[in-house]
């Protein structure tokens, strides 16, 4: 199969192009109890010009949102120290603050920040370290110390120097709506379009490598599934079977995809080789199948089938050839999504009537609800299995929120316009200059 | 006939009309009057015949041409959307009744259609996309059934992606949950 060429209609944006309009904005709705307070003193800049970035900003912002910090306002700060020997760290105790980070950001066209950590309390060094970044990519390099700070006081990888895909829908009174696919930092900063059209988009994915997205577009009006490379914006229609064409599903090692297709009369789970192009047919049933995602093993793959009458989770191994049943509490439990533990499973779970997302220990079989609201849907999991994404409605309006894994931590990221929806959370990226 | 060589043809011609014109006589004036009225009394017929044919086929053209209105306006009365009940795609009565309509239209007419099959909000979208789907091939299944050929009979599904009423209520879902026949 050739790559397939732009149609009419459709615009295939290559990267640091156009700005997005639907932008995020984060309303964080809950931390956890009892965060730990920390300090990021503002970066000294000692290149020449205005500062390329208020890189403490962006990190402070990375750590609160994930509900286990709580930054000191700059306000409260009586010092801004950006070198070890200019630390009072009675001034710090003085504000509560548990750890302090400071740091230093130079160069011109290839930008280093020096950074280092402290325990206030123990008045200790914690870590120190620097990372590099070409001047576009200073948040990135905001978003790596953030990671290595997280790790440092966690324990956990951190994941903000990451990137989300979700798909932007501005409604036009009298005319189609309007479908941007955006890429965006993981804080929802720097939205770029990658494709926008006036026929749906929908169920955007991740090469595991991260190098390449794949989704569904309806522009040649039939749903076909495509894929495209973010470097070179080279795209790819992979399927345009009659029928239904969806749920595109890279597995772990990059080299199949799983998908649905109604092709041989009823929506079945297929896998697509990549390389040859041979098309395996999973699944063989009067039922919905639908929704597979791949475990993280690559040897089973979870799916949706509405074989015992509503929707539930069911798993297929690889090995065995088996198919079984995977969820049994609740009326509907619908796209599975596994975390990189490949324990925690995250998916869309009816209770009380409401669509909410829950997540599911594969191995305890234990559900527990994550969300309290309804039309919550489309869960994504960050790379480090600690937040999840989904999308819900807000005054009647698609947004997308986060909520962490332990349900302690919640942030809501609304469009400044229109509505924004599926959203997919990148797996760590490969190291850019 | 077999074929003569062009001379013979023409001797034979010429003594068949020396043949002829003796046998004539007397009688030749009489018998051609005769002719002559009998001729015209013959395309007086055909004429008046082509004309009743005409009258009759521009009969059975409007009437065709009525008919045709009449399906095509019982179609549109009847609306080319058909509704469904929640995480159902059984066919109500009152879509059968809209079916019925454009099947007939569609016998005479002989078009192609594609089938849309939507679904509300609720839930997840690509199992809706599925919903869909099979909602628009209960329509497929029923027209087929009622004599329209499966070829001329496209099912698309859009999923929840295009609602017409974007409310959160039993209201607009609704009014979601429908195949259009386009």
């Amino acid at each position: 199969m050739k790559a397939f060429l732009l149609s009419a209609g459709i615009l295939v944006v290559t990267l640091l192009s156009s700005v997005a309009r639907a932008e995020l904005v984060i309303e964080i709705t809950q931390g956890i109890d009892n965060p730990t307070v920390i300090a990021v003193s503002p970066f000294a800049w000692e290149g020449s010009g205005v500062a390329p970035e208020d890189v403490a900003y962006v990190i402070q912002g990375d750590l609160y949102r994930s509900g286990q910090f709580a930054p000191v306002p700059r306000e409260n700060m009586l010092g801004t120290p950006s070198r070890d020997e200019d630390i009072f760290f009675r001034d710090w105790r003085m504000v509560n603050a548990q750890y302090l980070l400071i740091g230093r950001l130079t160069g011109e066209q290839t930008l280093t920040a020096d950074f280092a950590l402290y325990d206030v309390t123990k008045q200790t060094l914690v870590i120190q370290g620097s990372e590099q970044a070409v001047k576009e990519e200073v948040r990135t390099l905001s978003h790596r110390i953030a990671d290595r700070v997280y790790t440092a006081l966690t324990g956990i990888p951190g994941a903000f120097a990451t990137k989300l895909l979700y798909v932007a829908v501005t409604p036009i009174p009298g005319e189609k709506d309007y479908y941007e696919l955006t890429l965006a930092d993981a804080d929802g900063a720097r939205p770029q379009v990658l494709l926008a059209s006036r026929e749906p988009i929908l169920a955007p994915t991740w090469s595991p490598d991260a190098t390449e997205i794949a989704y569904v577009s309806f522009e040649t009006s039939r749903p076909a599934i495509f894929r495209q490379n973010l470097e070179t914006g080279a795209r790819e229609q992979l399927t345009a079977f009659r029928g239904l064409n969806g749920s595109p599903s890279w597995s772990p090692d990059g080299k199949r995809m799983a998908m649905v297709l109604s092709k041989d009369g009823n929506p079945d789970i297929y896998v697509l080789d990549l390389q040859t192009y041979a098309l395996e047919r999973i699944t063989r049933n009067y039922a919905i199948d639908t929704e597979p995602t791949w475990m993280t093993d690559g040897k089973s793959l979870l799916f949706t089938s509405d074989r015992p009458g509503r929707p539930q989770i069911y798993r297929y191994d690889f090995v065995t050839g088996l198919t079984d049943r995977v969820t049994y509490e609740g009326s509907y439990n619908a796209r599975a999504r596994v975390a990189q533990d490949g324990r925690n499973v995250v998916l869309v779970h009816q209770q009380d009537g409401d669509y909410k997302i829950a997540v599911l220990d594969i191995e305890t079989r234990r559900l527990t609800a994550l969300t309290s609201t309804d039309l919550d849907e489309s869960p994504s999991i960050a790379p480090n299995g600690s937040m999840v994404l989904y999308a819900t409605k807000q005054a009647g309006r698609g947004i997308l929120a986060a909520v962490s894994v332990d349900g302690g931590a919640r942030f809501n990221l609304p469009a400044r316009d229109g509505e924004v929806r599926e959203p997919s959370w990148s797996p760590y990226l490969p190291k850019t200059p | 006939m077999k074929q003569l060589p062009q001379f013979r043809q023409f001797v034979t011609v010429a003594f068949l009309s020396v043949f002829l014109v003796a046998c004539a006589g007397n009688d030749t004036k009489e018998q051609e009057a005769a002719a002559a009225q009998a001729a015209a009394e013959a395309a007086a017929q055909a004429e008046a015949d082509a004309a009743a044919a005409k009258a009759a086929q521009e009969r059975a053209e409007a009437e065709a041409a009525a008919e045709m209105r009449r399906l095509q306006d019982d179609a549109r009365m009847a609306g080319s959307v058909v509704y469904f009940e929640f995480d159902s795609s059984a066919l109500t009565d009152t879509g059968r009744a809209v079916l019925d309509k454009h099947v007939a239209l569609l016998k005479s007419t002989g078009a192609s259609v594609r089938l849309e099959g939507h679904t509300d909000e609720r839930g997840t979208r690509e199992y809706n996309m599925a919903l869909g789907e099979r909602r628009a091939n209960a329509v497929r299944d029923y027209m087929m059934v009622k004599g329209i050929p499966g070829y001329r009979l496209e099912s698309i599904s859009y999923g929840e992606e295009k609602p017409v009423s974007y409310g959160s209520s039993e209201v607009s879902w609704s009014q979601n949950r429908r195949v259009e026949i386009k």
